[in-house]
């Protein structure tokens, strides 16, 4: 298999080395660096150095931008994602009530990653208050908590103890935010309804918001889609990962069927 | 004539998304290969319908098409040659092939690379009389398809499962029927991606049920 690498002469010690060092920058680029190549490149023992070090990251206090931010703590939440090991979770949780948006939304989404069900409290904490809560923070371009990472995250985890809380953010006013819902709401009830949502959005005006319930529906592999999907107003690229998404689910879960084989005429013309 | 210089100016002078589409289409309906020239322009418009349409008209259009295609196939416009390339595909005809093979190989965009790894496929191998010249020609798509099933990108390998499919239904193709099996074989037992195994083993069922009948 063929894989677009990164500059050869970049090793886990030395990124590791970096990491702990003092160029904050450095830092930044090596946390990044670890969460992309370190899974495949480190020795068990690495990957243990590798986890504690950016555990310890998630604490800095360095790295700040002129708003008050933690870039470093941010991108060491999305590498320990990434990194698949329990071991964050604690730490993690802490991130949740971090006063950085960013660092928040990228512990919720790799607590989502990490599948460990101690984060599912913390998580649904960050819902209190629900939709009149969820506003736009002035002046910035984002809610005042990461509501829509949190809500997938809840669905990642089968927060089935979630569905109440999540239920009235399908009336949220963002549309990325009520799909965000539908999607989870899909996840942990299987009803179609919440699928047949995000069908309806297909033919939205907003060409964004027609690629973004189109990924959704592939991800979440709802099969009734899969004839809409191909109708739809989006590009063919799309199209084909959100086909795949279906079909993927479908053969996993059923094995093939007599309507995969449409599904792979379906494929074979977006090609 | 000056009837379809009516339509062409249609398509020049659109100016909505939906009145071009429409225009497109009017001017496909023609089937006329005075409208190629400007079929082919509208594959460079960014407007996926109207594309779409364009894809629809030229293919129709057959043969002809091919000449002016491949001399005026977008070098800068990945969009539109992604495009262009899935009517070579479609019209299937050997005279695409260097340009087919060189896509497949080294085109930097995957849409491009992906449709014409499935366009080798679709060719029209039986076009090329001469049984010493088709073989070495089959041969060398069989490398590029090999290389292919190689690739990172799944919908690539994909697409080499698709084209294998064609190839191995393809008489004209007999010299190559056991490296394609192989291949076939291989992607269906060994591809990381359960769509792309699958839609190899559907390959293969299809040579056995054609067998059984």
């Amino acid at each position: 298999m063929t894989t677009v690498s990164e500059p050869v002469q970049l090793t886990v010690p030395q990124m590791l080395a970096q990491l702990q060092g003092t160029d904050t920058s450095c830092r930044y680029y090596a946390a990044w660096w670890l969460g992309k190549f370190g899974l495949e490149t480190a020795t068990a023992a690495e990957r243990q150095a590798i986890v504690s070090a950016l555990i310890m990251a998630l604490g800095d206090e360095e790295d700040r931008t002129e708003l008050g931010g933690y870039p470093l703590r941010r991108n060491a939440a999305r590498a320990l994602g990434k990194l698949g090991d329990r071991q964050a979770v604690p730490a993690l949780i802490e991130c949740l009530r971090c006063e950085d948006f960013y660092v928040r939304e990228a512990a919720a989404i790799a607590l989502g990653q990490l599948g460990d069900p101690h984060a599912i409290a913390p998580l649904q904490a960050l819902l209190e208050g629900g939709v009149a809560m969820a506003r736009l923070v002035p002046g910035r371009p984002h809610l005042v908590q990461p509501v829509e990472a949190v809500i997938e995250s809840l669905g990642h985890l089968g927060a089935t103890e979630a569905i109440a809380l999540i239920e009235p953010f399908l009336a949220h006013e963002m549309p990325r935010v009520q799909f965000a819902a539908a999607r989870a709401l899909f996840q942990l009830t299987g009803a179609a309804e919440y699928g047949d949502r995000l069908l309806v959005a297909l033919n939205s005006e907003d060409v964004q918001l027609r690629r973004t319930a189109l990924l959704d529906l592939g991800a979440m592999g709802y099969l009734p889609a899969a004839e809409a999907i191909l109708q739809a107003g989006v590009e063919a690229s799309f199209k084909l990962i959100a086909l795949h998404g279906i079909l993927s689910k479908q053969l996993q879960q059923v094995g093939p069927a007599a309507q995969t084989l449409s599904l792979f005429q379906g494929l074979d013309q977006l090609l | 004539m000056s009837d379809l210089h009516t339509y062409i100016h249609a398509v020049e002078t659109a100016t909505s998304a939906p009145a071009l589409c429409e225009a497109v289409i009017q001017l496909a309906q023609k089937k006329d290969t005075a409208a190629i020239p400007t079929l082919i322009a509208v594959l460079g418009y960014n407007n996926p319908a109207a594309a779409q349409a364009a894809v629809a008209g030229l293919i129709a259009l057959g043969d002809a098409v091919v000449e002016p295609l491949l001399a005026q196939l977008d070098g800068y416009n990945y969009g539109a040659r992604a495009y262009g390339v899935r009517v070579l595909g479609s019209i299937g005809h050997p005279a695409a092939l260097r340009v087919l093979l060189a896509a497949a190989q080294s085109d930097f965009a995957p849409s491009v690379r992906r449709a014409a790894t499935k366009a080798i496929g679709t060719l029209r191998w039986q076009l090329i009389p001469e049984e010493t010249a088709r073989e070495a020609q089959l041969r060398e798509a069989l490398m590029v398809l090999q290389r292919n099933s190689e690739a990172a990108d799944w919908a690539v390998r994909y697409a080499v499962g698709v084209a294998l499919d064609h190839l191995h239904q393809q008489a004209a193709a007999r010299a190559i029927r056991e490296a394609v099996r192989l291949l076939l074989n291989r992607l269906s037992d060994r591809d990381p991606d359960i769509v792309v195994r699958s839609r190899c083993q559907l390959a293969l069922q299809r040579d056995s049920l054609s067998m059984h009948t």
